[in-house]
């Protein structure tokens, strides 16, 4: 049983990305704002992340900078959706085809470098606890952030005056108008928190996840995240469900191989991309839980009458 | 202050300036983005556009990638126009190269002038049935079809990386991923001598007229036209969104499936793990290059096609990352998109106050 405790180390590296990703985009889903950026805000993080690491040798720097390189094409979507009122979905699929296009620009020179993983936070005494130890109290610090991310969110979501201000504007945007709330800023800041966090998920990837930059390393990861959120049916606590069983899924297609069951390696690979269309599939069949849950605008543009 | 006013009615000169308006934006971006990779400007834009085609073989280039962009784009752009977001284009495009493919391998010593029609039939019906998938999802149960025909690109692309690794590769191969070559009568005919443009671009010209017609002419384009425009109205009038779901997807995948049959029966021959340079994700900017309509898409795709030939010719010349291509498209639908706003806003500078109302 010695492999279970590394086993459940890369289900959670593998995981975290997800669900940093997942759950900025959820705070933008919840704002009435529907990004299929994911995918490209989560390259332009990894790139990010990854160049200014290897170049000044500070992780904190990296991570810093794929927050901002990712809030920064999210303003991008933001413009283009919000103010000038272009379709969400049309502008969501041009920011990832820039996302991979500008990472695999400034990438093509950092192909091949080396950098060091993140460091894993020990705890003297506590992490050298059997099992328990590692899983807890030894991972790096941006799996502690993922985990409290989402549960301030949750606690944003459910609890806090601002929170309900955004799920207004998410689920009917002319009365939020209407009473004097500014939609538009709100949405602005909703987007630019699921840009920062799919910046995030991005530079886990290159910095911890595989310590690295391969051209489109994303592999479809931002594409899973948008349907993690309509898994949890826009509820925080069941992202984190969602997000560690496709870590799951993700790592025993790596494992199944080693454990002697021969099933061509594509085969294996194609698992998470068939569990999201089962997943998506079980959900969204269940039309009145979606409807009772996703915010009633999304997707729509808003403009104040004059 | 800048403000968005908006138009009675959309403007009929922007629908056609915007798009240009965008390319030159694009231009203007792109230099800037050349200059900050420490290459002149305008050296590295007349590469990048000029160089391709200022000859004959060059021009013939064009059309062998301009092919299958607009193949697929006409038919997404049915979809688009009636909001049914099928971006699973490349794995259309993947199973109707499999599945028109697979006949030539299974046949690979005919020599029966049956076999290419057979290629086109399968090719069209392996991407339809790629299609069918979130078609189903989609109305059966409600699942979303941008992320079902997304995720089922990463496995058509597995599905044929197995494929050519495994039992389709070819024994005579040196243990190289890739199947036998096809057979002579499993080869599009070129239709210019000296050039690799193949038969496919002739169907590539009457896609885009039927396309066309459909539109213009048939009662489900009259519909898709309504559907785009007036949403609601067209459920008043009863319009069934399920029949819209099946017909775009079905035929928007059959048209990708024949263009990934005409890629692998034309340029390349044979299957390959990779057979498609993003054809199927760059045929969505062609649609909105295009305006949605056929004729508009035939030019789309000439010129996205100058952006692939341009920037394999910045990488050999200039040193540039093919990546500039992808970044290039990105760009442009931005702009494409921005410039949109043109057609149903009107620019206005200044306060409300300037137009005598007081505040």
């Amino acid at each position: 049983m010695e492999w279970i405790v590394p086993f459940i180390l890369t289900v959670i590296t593998a995981s975290t990305p997800l669900l940093l990703a997942a759950t900025g985009e959820l705070v933008t889903e919840k704002s009435g704002v529907l990004n299929l950026g994911v995918e490209g805000m989560m390259l332009v993080g990894a790139i990010a992340g990854f160049a200014v690491t290897a170049s000044t040798g500070s992780a904190i720097l990296g991570i810093l900078a794929a927050v901002a390189a990712g809030t920064l094409i999210s303003l991008i979507f933001a413009f283009l959706t919000l103010t000038l009122m272009a379709n969400q979905v049309a502008t969501g699929l041009a920011l990832t085809i820039f996302g991979v296009g500008f990472s695999a620009l400034v990438g093509s020179g950092f192909v091949g470098f080396a950098i060091e993983p993140l460091p894993a936070l020990a705890i003297p005494g506590i992490s050298a606890i059997p099992i328990v130890g590692p899983i807890l109290f030894g991972q790096d610090f941006l799996v502690y952030l993922s985990i409290a991310v989402v549960i301030g969110v949750a606690w944003f979501l459910a609890k806090s005056r601002a929170g309900l201000v955004l799920k207004a504007v998410g689920d009917s945007h002319h009365s939020a108008h209407a009473i004097g709330y500014s939609v538009i800023k709100i949405r602005y800041l909703a987007t630019m928190f699921g840009g920062a966090m799919a910046g995030l998920g991005g530079a886990y990837l290159s910095l911890s996840y595989t310590p690295m930059w391969a051209e489109n390393m994303t592999a479809g990861r931002g594409w899973i995240a948008l349907a993690l959120v309509v898994f949890a049916t826009w509820r925080p606590g069941r992202l984190v469900a969602g997000a560690y069983m496709f870590g799951l899924i993700s790592v025993m297609q790596l494992h199944a191989q080693g454990a002697g069951i021969h099933v061509p390696s594509q085969f294996m690979s194609m698992l998470p991309y068939l569990a999201t269309v089962i997943v998506l599939v079980i959900i969204s069949s269940d039309r009145a839980k979606i409807r009772l849950n996703a915010p009633a605008c999304i997707g729509q543009a808003f403009r104040a009458a004059q | 202050m800048v403000r968005l006013e908006p138009r009675r009615q959309h403007s009929q000169a922007m629908v056609y300036l915007s798009p240009v308006l965008a390319i030159l934006m694009t231009l203007v971006v792109g230099g800037i983005i050349f200059a900050f990779l420490g290459k002149n400007p305008f050296d590295a834009l007349y590469t990048f556009f000029i160089l391709p085609i200022n000859n004959s073989y060059g021009i013939s280039e064009l059309f062998v990638k301009a092919t299958p962009l607009v193949i697929i784009a006409v038919g997404l752009a049915m979809g688009f126009r009636a909001n049914v977001w099928n971006i699973g284009a490349e794995g259309q495009l993947t199973m109707g190269a499999i599945f028109g493919g697979g006949l030539a391998l299974y046949f690979h010593d005919s020599e029966s002038i049956l076999l290419m029609p057979a290629m086109f039939v399968l090719g069209a019906l392996g991407g339809a049935f790629w299609a069918a998938i979130p078609a189903l999802l989609r109305t059966k149960f409600n699942a979303n079809e941008i992320l079902t025909s997304l995720m089922l690109t990463y496995v058509a692309t597995l599905f044929l990386s197995f494929l050519v690794h495994g039992p389709w590769r070819n024994p005579e191969g040196f243990n190289f991923p890739e199947s036998r070559p096809f057979p002579d009568a499993g080869l599009l005919p070129i239709i210019f001598e000296g050039s690799r443009v193949h038969l496919g671009t002739a169907v590539a010209v009457f896609v885009v007229i039927a396309g066309w017609l459909l539109l213009s002419k048939s009662v489900i384009g009259f519909q898709l036209r309504v559907v785009g425009k007036a949403p609601q109205a067209a459920r008043h009038v009863g319009f069934r969104q399920k029949r819209m779901v099946w017909f775009t997807l079905l035929l928007g995948g059959a048209l990708a499936g024949l263009a990934g049959l005409f890629e692998v029966s034309g340029p390349i021959g044979q299957l390959q793990p990779s057979i498609s340079p993003g054809y199927g994700f760059t045929a969505i900017i062609v649609a909105f290059l295009g305006r949605l309509h056929p004729v508009g898409i035939l030019f789309g795709g000439i010129i996205m096609a100058l952006t692939y030939l341009g920037g394999e010719l910045a990488q050999i010349t200039l040193g540039l990352p093919n990546a500039v291509t992808g970044l290039f498209q990105g760009i442009l639908l931005f702009f494409l998109l921005a410039c949109d706003v043109l057609t149903k806003y009107r620019i206005r500078f200044g306060a409300i106050a300037a137009k005598g109302r007081t505040a």
